[in-house]
């Protein structure tokens, strides 16, 4: 480069609608969505496990769909509806795959918990789970170092059959 | 044994917690104008750093400060200022000490800024000049020098006993054999952190990712030339840990220095890729010669190996004891060499040395076992262990005949023919094999304090943590059935080095040791109780001695008439307004030296292994237990089945690859160095079998976080030599060894 004369990205305003609260930000463009979860809003449920999309502990729901919030810059999900796990229990109560979570004893640290229950979720939504070699392969974004998969997939199959019965 | 709080299968009581992102880690916690901090890693190997051009990042606007060893300060620079509670014998590495490079990715500056994308980008506008030096990371090219440390971190190897030369020679049925795996990384979900807050006065508060707060407390306190009751460190959740967290990490130095240079909070989180810049098992390489006569019995075990250790520490483990824990043999000599490169100083990973003498030893007795033509269960039962023969003495406790038993019966192993290749299932070749494995029921000192207040409610606490190992949980539910309250009115307080002594996590002995602790300080609350409630006007439990009352459910009652009664709140307002308070410290019972304690573990296996492309499914695992009373049976498996997931890691995927050309570990994000996904993970049955034991500790419980990955990777092992004929002896089997 031969001069001195580095300089950092502007600041600018990002609107972004998570938890159904409109949230205004002051950020650089590269700001990940993950990074202005943590560090800017104090949204420390979303989890960073590797910051490049391999362990899936920082998935959330950009308008239902379960996505990797260290692989979008935050600048780039505005006007979308964004579902981190502090917005998933309603008035007091856990929605049924935390509850889940907890029951079938499907964590031990807790770290990769909030990614795996956004990505149970999902999953669900995305209606593409049809066998037990299904649910595996399809939670496999997630990685639990504890090693809770067992437990988790029950949780996943209860999910599934609570979705089939509605 | 079920009481009344113990042996039940309750929820984890932080789980709420953990499942609405209520649970604070330590990269997660905040203080007014914090900095961050970004670490620069060396490029090369060994040698010098030339020249540290720190401009181009100090002239970026918001980048505060670069530290080197160049500006750093003098603190205190003396090696053993920087010894841990884990630290083996040696000189441990000191950040930012001088312009030496001992390893590759050795942390070489820190970069502090407004905002953490700052820092990270200042970190790249570092320049560095080195003068390289030549270095030795080829575990396979140094094994010749390896050499028998002048102190072993772990025990010293036993002298060997019998006349194993002798017995070899005569032995009509021998095996050969030399078992490796390579160095592995511990790889948590959560990074290691700390945020370091400088306060008035030269106080320091931190939040930090370690698996013992005081080990970090004392740590600082040495290193800054501190007083320790000036450092305050605090971790009240840890997302996993596996042994990374049993040392202080240098992310912790960092922070601490940055923050006290620049008088505000510093916080510094590690990347992916710095998770592979420290700690890690040890590459290790295990010779064996075994001995058996034509039925089956043993006659000689040698077994002898070489671990990886640094070049400015010896770090060893418990490789070579596991032939005198789980054999019954006249004849055995073993011996532990290290062999020592120019990497980070390896670290404890989850049952360090068990997993790695394990899985030698019990891929060596099933390749012994074929050779002498009898089934692997068969075998072990022949030569079956009464005693501890590397000690002497007899095991406190061993169910591992009924382990055998049950875990047989569940996976149908009598179904199980001996010749490999025999079992098939379409294109694919069905393999059944087993092992065995042990682990140590270790009890440290450990303190504890209890407060029960006027309203009912009680508080224990004790300076451990909860890595996800349920300790909150299982304490709860001790100190609940000790006291008599149920289990909502209790609250069990760790992470925070102001709260009573406690021993680092790890090693199994949490639940031995703080459990043991809390049972003793709850005790003591119980006897306060009892004499408040004779206190009470025209109290019928007046003559009565502890052991005439039950206090559960919130009451104290007499055992032979449970109507007389008075209940805990009654009792607690002849305290006039004042809480009980209890403190203890508890240390190993008595009379415990004159045995052996340990967990035992069968792990039964079948797996499928495509006979054209190679590729093995681990699609059954039964892991039968023997590991004394069971607190939390939920938990307890939760732990046994993440025990098994980590063996099938080790046996299937793990390792972290040198680049010899570099000295450099090659594969260091989740995308290389692969660990067990949801897909690699299937059946897997956990079976407690019952264990009474009188010896080990006051609870009778020998913990759980280690005894069940042992003997999972040499059961597959074993398992895919059933199924394909083929012995792999080096771990990871990738479908290449298998072709």
């Amino acid at each position: 480069m031969g001069n001195n004369s580095v300089t950092s990205p502007p600041k600018s305003s990002v609107k972004l609608h998570i938890n159904g609260e409109q949230k205004e930000l002051q950020l650089a463009p590269w700001t990940s969505l993950l990074d202005a979860l943590r560090e800017h809003l104090n949204l420390t449920g979303t989890k960073k496990g590797c910051d490049h999309g391999q362990c899936g502990a920082c998935t959330v729901l950009v308008d239902g769909k379960r996505i990797n919030s260290c692989l979008t810059l935050a600048v780039m999900q505005q006007d979308k509806e964004i579902t981190t796990i502090e917005g998933l229990a309603k008035d007091g109560e856990l929605h049924p795959v935390q509850q889940a979570f907890i029951d079938h004893d499907a964590f031990q640290c807790g770290y990769c918990t909030p990614g795996q229950i956004c990505s149970v979720i999902g999953l669900v939504n995305e209606g593409k789970a049809k066998s037990l070699d299904d649910i595996r392969d399809l939670m496999s974004g997630n990685v639990c170092r504890c090693g809770a998969y067992v437990n988790i997939v029950k949780v996943v199959q209860e999910a599934l059959e609570r979705s089939e019965s509605k | 044994m079920i009481g009344n709080q113990t042996g039940k299968p309750v929820n984890r009581v932080d789980g709420r917690l953990k499942v609405t992102g209520g649970a604070k880690y330590a990269a997660e916690f905040t203080a007014p104008n914090m900095a961050y901090g970004f670490v620069v890693n060396s490029k090369i190997a060994k040698g010098k750093i030339k020249s540290i051009d720190t401009s181009k990042a100090l002239a970026l606007d918001g980048v505060l400060e670069v530290f080197t060893h160049e500006n750093r300060p003098g603190y205190v620079w003396g090696d053993k200022n920087y010894q841990d509670k884990d630290s083996p014998p040696g000189s441990p590495f000191r950040p930012l000490y001088d312009n030496e490079v001992q390893f590759s990715m050795q942390p070489i500056a820190l970069v502090v800024a407004e905002t953490y994308e700052l820092a990270r980008y200042g970190a790249i506008l570092v320049e560095v000049e080195y003068e390289n030096y030549s270095f030795d990371t080829d575990f396979e090219k140094n094994i010749k020098q390896a050499y028998i440390p002048e102190k072993y971190k772990s025990s010293k190897p036993p002298e060997p006993w019998g006349n194993p030369d002798e017995a070899l020679a005569n032995a009509a049925v021998k095996i050969e054999a030399e078992y490796s795996h390579p160095s592995e990384h511990h790889n948590p979900i959560e990074m290691h952190a700390s945020l370091a807050i400088w306060e008035e006065g030269g106080k320091l508060t931190v939040y930090d990712k370690i698996q013992g707060v005081q080990n970090s407390q004392q740590y600082i306190a040495n290193a800054f030339g501190m007083q320790q009751e000036d450092v305050h460190v605090i971790s009240p959740f840890v997302g996993g840990a596996f042994g990374s967290g049993l040392r202080p990490q240098y992310q912790l130095f960092l922070a601490v220095l940055a923050a006290r240079e620049l008088k505000r909070p510093v916080k510094v989180v590690l990347t992916r890729q710095q998770m592979f810049s420290f700690g890690h098992r040890p590459k290790t390489v295990q010779k064996f010669a075994l001995g058996a006569d034509t039925d089956g019995k043993l006659k000689a075990v040698q077994h002898d190996a070489f671990g990886e250790t640094s070049k400015f520490e010896d770090y060893s483990e418990n490789v070579v004891i596991w032939p005198g824990v789980l054999y019954n043999c006249d004849n055995v000599k073993v011996s532990h060499k290290l062999v020592a490169l120019d990497v980070y100083t390896p670290l404890d990973m989850r049952a360090p040395g068990g997993t790695t003498g394990i899985y030698g030893l019990e891929c060596a007795i099933d390749e012994l076992a074929y050779k002498a033509g009898v089934d692997p269960l068969e075998f072990r039962k022949m030569n079956y262990s009464e005693k501890d023969q590397n000690e002497g003495k007899p095991f406190s406790s061993k169910e591992l005949r009924e382990c055998y038993r049950q875990g047989a019966e569940k996976f149908g192993w009598e179904k199980r023919s001996l010749e490999p290749r025999s079992m098939k299932e379409g294109h694919n070749l069905i393999g059944w094999g087993f092992a065995q494995g042990a682990w140590e029921a270790t009890q440290k000192q450990a303190a504890a304090k209890a407060v029960l207040t006027t309203d009912g409610k009680l508080t224990v606490s004790c300076a451990t943590a909860d890595i996800g190992t349920g300790t909150y949980t299982v304490m709860s539910q001790i100190a609940a059935e000790t006291v008599g309250l149920p289990l909502e009115d209790v609250t069990f307080k760790l992470g925070d080095s102001s709260l009573p002594k406690s021993p680092l996590q790890g090693g199994s002995w949490t639940v031995s040791s703080v459990g043991s602790a809390v049972k003793l300080v709850c005790d003591k609350v119980r006897e306060k109780l009892l004499q408040l409630a004779q206190q009470v006007a025209n109290s019928p439990l007046a003559n009565a001695t502890l052991d005439d009352v039950n206090i559960e459910d919130g009451k104290i009652s007499l055992k032979n008439d449970p109507a007389k009664a008075v209940t805990i709140k009654e009792a607690l307002v002849q305290s006039q307004g004042k809480s009980i308070e209890e403190n203890v410290s508890s240390e190993p019972v008595e009379g415990q030296q004159k045995y052996s304690p340990y967990a035992h573990s069968a792990t039964f296996v079948e797996v499928k292994v495509d006979e054209d492309l190679g590729t093995v499914k681990v699609t059954r695992v039964v892991s039968a237990i023997a590991g004394g009373r069971i607190i939390n049976p939920k938990t307890a498996r939760s732990q046994i089945l993440g025990g098994v997931v980590w063996g099938i890691g080790a046996a299937m995927e793990e390792e972290t690859v040198m680049d010899n050309n570099l000295g450099r570990f090659m594969n260091h994000d989740l995308d290389k160095y692969h660990v067990p996904v949801n897909a690699d993970v299937h059946d897997i049955e956990v079976i407690f079998v019952e264990e009474k034991d009188d010896h080990v500790n006051p609870l009778g419980a020998k913990g759980l976080g280690e005894i069940g990955i042992v003997s999972v990777a040499p059961a597959i092992a074993n398992a895919i030599f059933h199924a394909t004929g083929k012995r792999v002896r080096e771990l990871p089997i990738t479908l290449d060894k298998l072709l």
